[in-house]
């Protein structure tokens, strides 16, 4: 599979897919919604592939690397190569693809303005962006990737979502839009930089990470990459777009945006602002651990504020996204490495509830929690679904966000103690807000709002089934991931200057697995 | 290196392949106007429509074969300089004006014909007028006046002295003062703008021809070369210099439509006939930034420590002033105005730069933009209420459920000016952004990105409408084209997205040609 462009195949396949679903007439809403399935099963057998022959331990940074010049005006190539992190991360991607869309089968059919066949493009087109999004290693691939991802959901948003989308959509696309555009000018600057420092410019990765930069200028251009990616994550205070998005989309595009899509901003923090800019994360990392508490604590408290199942969700990832920042800064390859896990945790957790919750609100017809009460007594599969995707988010041992959440302690611990610490709150806060809001929805007795309501359909029982399976196998043997975003986790922290922290507790032995 | 006009008389040298371009469209304009007088009524507006068509692919053919861009000659005693930016230049204002020519000759969205009016002499609303309209008369003057003005702007980007300049400057702006007056419908709107445009338009030829006349008295020379030389033995602060460069300023300024200067573009583009806007709006800023990147490059190139503090100024206060009022707007074209006076701020960037990659950043940017607004306002007729054009913002709710193609055309081209990248715009944008932190500009970067973000949500405005909304009861009819309308927008779509997936080829083009004979 040496010669075989399998990183292209998979980002160019959902986009030709796109382009055939939308090309579809009336009238053949099924075989959009067959295609659609199939390409993205073709992608996750391709994923799959592709893991089997990913060499953990490799020399080079990236596997399954492929380069043509593109405009070269600029030194920019399409290159394209996945180390371990983003390979986990595409992973998560791919695996939720099919999940959500099984899922979210019947989601536009009642749309009276628009085709499901363009939502179901529209879904692919954006699978394409996030599998491009990982898979660049040419930073202004990267960075196009960056951008007209947020097409994609701005449309899904826009058109196929509820209530006030229309303000959700312009919301995000311009949150998005401002941080992005900062970005392309720290982006150009550090163009400039390696036009300096190594005669041509370049967007490759492999040659400005490790660049010298003068200290104050990694300074500015920190500011504009992290910016972007604090806002896309997002972090308090810049993550107001989040849940009026969330709470206007539907929860398979919610599942893509919050699950997997804002994960980019994590997953550059690790590939892109610590490598080029280690000074400058070493200078800002206690500011940034700051705003990472902040977001924990407070994405915590406002979650159990919250009325709409939805925005409550959000708010959980406004916390969850904390923690992962957290580990990165922590600067300890336990703490990296359970940050990456985090990611694929918080991935699972979220699309988990995003997509209970959608299935109780197309029964209801509300996303207000006091709209619903006891559907555990009408609905008790369902209503189990429900506190397993609960009890994944709260980190419950045996779930993959269990492993996440410890790890990032741990490594964090050592290097910022008075930050875990306080993180630990998080964890019983996250407790609360996410039993609160079972108690209320699934037990007592059924109220009138959920008198008939019917429990999970096969589709829908097929559809949460690999979510389950993933979580608690990411929860009791979470080694195979380890192993794979350990040694990008390592190269990653080369980069810095800071005296490494020994374990106290060696990586693969510490997450209750044994 | 080139004789100034003060040395004693010497036979002028006249290179005719180098200036057979700009002749050819001078010799199209004057065949048109003896067309007018000798071809019969019925005739005319088809000898016209092919005349000026094939006067433009002919200019460009001769364009490609004759001239040299690569050597940088000096033509015609040194009034004018064929040089790889004039080349390139004069090239995209061909191209640009053959898609807006193909605009003019539109029939099929106004069920009265094109978009200009039977006979601008006639009161508004008056009988006469209704009688020329039912016997489906048609102005046919518009094809010579709008050739003149493209020979205008073809000399404007490559005069090399102050009088060529000038002379160029008014052979450009005349014809364009009467087309803006000739709309079929809103009529006295349209008298009005061509009035306001004809008066701010002479207003600022003469702030340029007082500051021309200041630089000769400096500099004892008319050519650029002569300023050029006197500026490097010269004093730097000299007050006629200093008072010669801010006076021409204010001229060109004021026909790129950079704040302050900009007060005309919204009445003008809104009055115009669309199609007069598309072509006013494209080639005319072309050979007015063309134009400018000569006389301050060229003339003003080792004082640039001088004049940039300025052009920063004015660019920043474009942007900012562009993008805002653009958000306040209600009616598309003068939305697609203030969009268009920002945009010269994100153009002046490059200007600001001064350095090659400046140049050749501006010269991308202004082909991308060109293709894109041609585009947006040949989109914009298609739109109709009844008869005139339906602007109004909200006229635009739901467009894209009744006409996806329509809707989607008109989103790339705004997602395109917003620099959404796989668009020209976002390369444009790069490019300049580079050419300005290159050159030490960072901060003309930043504000840049920053208020593209702001701008973004005026473009984005349209396109929530168009998706988003529902259509109002009494909905517009969306016209169908003629096929020159559909091919004008299909290729300025399929220039939109080139430039965007694959620059390389232009910015190579722009690259190579992006150096200026002294």
């Amino acid at each position: 599979m040496n010669d075989f462009p399998a990183l292209t195949t998979l980002g160019v396949l959902p986009f030709v897919g796109a382009l055939v679903v939308a090309a579809l007439p009336r009238g053949r809403e099924l075989l959009a919604k067959q295609i659609t399935l199939a390409v993205t099963l073709v992608m996750l057998a391709l994923t799959v592939a592709m893991a089997f022959a990913f060499e953990p331990n490799a020399a080079e940074p990236f596997q399954f690397v492929e380069k043509t010049p593109w405009i070269e005006q600029f030194g920019i190539s399409y290159a394209v190569g996945v180390d371990g992190i983003a390979l986990v991360l595409i992973a998560l991607a791919v695996s939720l693809a099919p999940v959500v869309i099984l899922a979210g089968w019947n989601d536009a059919d009642d749309n009276e303005q628009h085709r499901p066949q363009t939502y179901f493009a529209l879904l692919l087109a954006l699978l394409g962006c996030i599998v491009y999004v990982f898979a660049a290693t040419d930073l202004f691939l990267f960075y196009v990737a960056f951008e007209v991802m947020l097409l994609p959901v701005y449309f899904l948003i826009g058109m196929f979502g509820r209530g006030q989308r229309t303000y959700a959509a312009v919301k995000f696309l311009l949150y998005s839009l401002f941080g992005g555009l900062l970005l392309l000018a720290a982006l150009i600057g550090l163009y400039v930089i390696s036009v300096q420092e190594l005669g041509t410019g370049t967007f490759d990765w492999t040659l400005l990470a490790g660049m010298p930069i003068d200290p104050d200028t990694q300074k500015i251009l920190f500011a504009g990459f992290f910016f972007a990616f604090a806002i896309k994550a997002p972090m308090v205070p810049l993550h107001t777009w989040l849940p009026d998005a969330a709470a206007s989309a539907t929860p398979a595009t919610s599942t893509l945006l919050v699950g997997v899509l804002d994960k980019v901003a994590t997953f550059a923090m690790l590939r892109l602002v610590i490598p080029i800019f280690p000074d400058a994360s070493e200078w800002a990392a206690p500011f940034v651990v700051t705003l990472a508490v902040i977001s924990i604590i407070y994405g915590a408290l406002v979650a159990i504020g919250q009325t709409d199942m939805y925005r409550l969700i959000a708010y959980t990832s406004v916390s969850h996204f904390g923690f992962i920042i957290l580990g990165i800064f922590a600067f300890t390859e336990i703490g990296g490495s359970g940050s990456v896990v985090y990611m694929v945790a918080h991935g699972l957790s979220t699309a988990a509830l995003f997509i209970v919750a959608g299935f109780l609100v197309k029964r209801r017809g509300s996303s207000l929690i006091p709209s619903f009460g006891g559907v555990q007594r009408v609905a008790p599969i369902l209503a189990g679904f429900f506190l397993f995707g609960g009890l994944a988010s709260l980190a419950m041992p045996g779930m993959a966000s269990f492993v996440g959440e410890l790890t990032v302690l741990i490594g964090s611990y050592q290097r910022w103690p008075m930050a875990a610490a306080i993180a630990v709150i998080g964890i019983v806060l996250s407790s609360l807000y996410v039993l609160l809001m079972y108690q209320r929805v699934a037990t007592g007795p059924a109220t009138e709002n959920v008198k008939g309501m019917r429990d999970v359909s096969p589709r829908e029982l097929v559809a949460f089934a690999p979510i389950i399976a993933l979580t608690i196998a990411v929860g009791v043997f979470p080694k195979p991931v380890f192993d794979v975003v350990n040694p990008a986790i390592e190269r990653t922290y080369s980069f810095l200057h800071v005296e490494p922290v020994e374990p106290d507790v060696p990586v693969t032995d510490g997450e209750g697995t044994k | 290196m080139m004789p100034h006009l003060v040395e004693p008389f010497a036979r002028p040298s006249f290179e005719y392949q180098l200036l057979a371009p700009m002749l050819i469209v001078f010799g199209g304009a004057i065949t048109g106007v003896l067309v007018e007088a000798f071809a019969p009524r019925g005739a005319r507006r088809s000898i016209q429509l092919v005349l000026s068509l094939l006067t433009l692919v002919v200019a460009f053919v001769a364009l490609l074969v004759w001239t040299r861009p690569d050597l940088g000659q000096i033509a015609a005693s040194g009034n004018v300089a064929i040089d790889g930016p004039a080349v390139f230049f004069q090239g995209t204002i061909l191209i640009l004006s053959f898609l807006g020519f193909l605009l003019f000759a539109e029939r099929g969205v106004d069920s009265a014909g094109d978009a200009f009016t039977p006979s601008a002499a006639t009161i508004p609303g008056s009988a006469s007028e209704r009688e020329l309209t039912a016997a489906g008369v048609s102005q046919t003057e518009v094809w010579p006046l709008a050739l003149f003005s493209v020979g205008g702007m073809m000399l404007f980007v490559s005069a090399d002295d102050l009088l060529s300049f000038f002379v160029a400057l008014e052979v450009m702006s005349l014809p364009l003062y009467l087309l803006v007056g000739l709309a079929r419908r809103r009529r006295l709107l349209s008298q009005e703008a061509a009035l306001k445009y004809f008066l701010l338009g002479s207003f600022s030829s003469a702030f340029l021809i007082f500051g021309s006349a200041f630089l000769f008295g400096y500099s004892g020379s008319i050519s650029f070369a002569g300023i050029y030389d006197s500026l490097s033995s010269g004093v730097d602060l000299d007050p006629l210099l200093l008072v010669g460069t801010g006076l021409i300023s204010i001229g060109l300024f004021f026909k790129v439509g950079a704040v302050p200067f900009h007060s005309w573009v919204p009445d003008v583009y809104q009055g115009a006939p669309t199609p007069v806007t598309a072509f006013m709006a494209s080639a005319t800023k072309v050979a007015a930034f063309g134009a400018m990147l000569r006389l301050f490059y060229v003339a003003l190139g080792d004082y640039d420590w001088n004049w940039r503090p300025m052009f920063w100024v004015v660019t920043i206060i474009t942007i900012v002033v562009g993008s805002i009022l653009a958000i306040t707007q209600t009616d598309i074209k003068r939305m697609l105005a203030y969009s268009s006076v920002a945009q010269a701020g994100f153009i002046l960037i490059g200007v600001t730069a001064a350095s090659d990659s400046g140049l050749s950043s501006t010269m991308f940017y202004l082909a991308a933009y060109g293709f894109a607004t041609i585009g947006a306002f040949a989109l914009v007729t298609l739109v109709r209420d009844g008869t005139a054009e339906a602007t109004h913002l909200s006229r635009w709710a739901g467009v894209g459920r009744r006409s996806p193609v329509v809707a989607g055309v008109l989103a790339l081209f705004l997602l395109s000016f917003a620099g959404i990248p796989l668009t020209s715009g976002f390369i444009g944008k790069f490019a300049v952004f580079e050419a300005a932190i290159d050159g030490g500009a960072t901060p003309l970067a930043i504000v840049g990105a920053i208020f593209s973000a702001v701008a973004a949500f005026f473009y984005v405005r349209v396109i929530v409408l168009m998706y988003f909304s529902d259509s109002p009861e009494d909905a517009p009819t969306i016209a169908v084209p003629s096929s020159l309308t559909t091919l004008s927008i299909a290729v300025c779509a399929a220039a939109t997205v080139a430039l965007g997936v694959f620059p390389g080829p232009v910015l190579d083009l722009a690259e190579q040609a992006a150096s200026f004979v002294r």
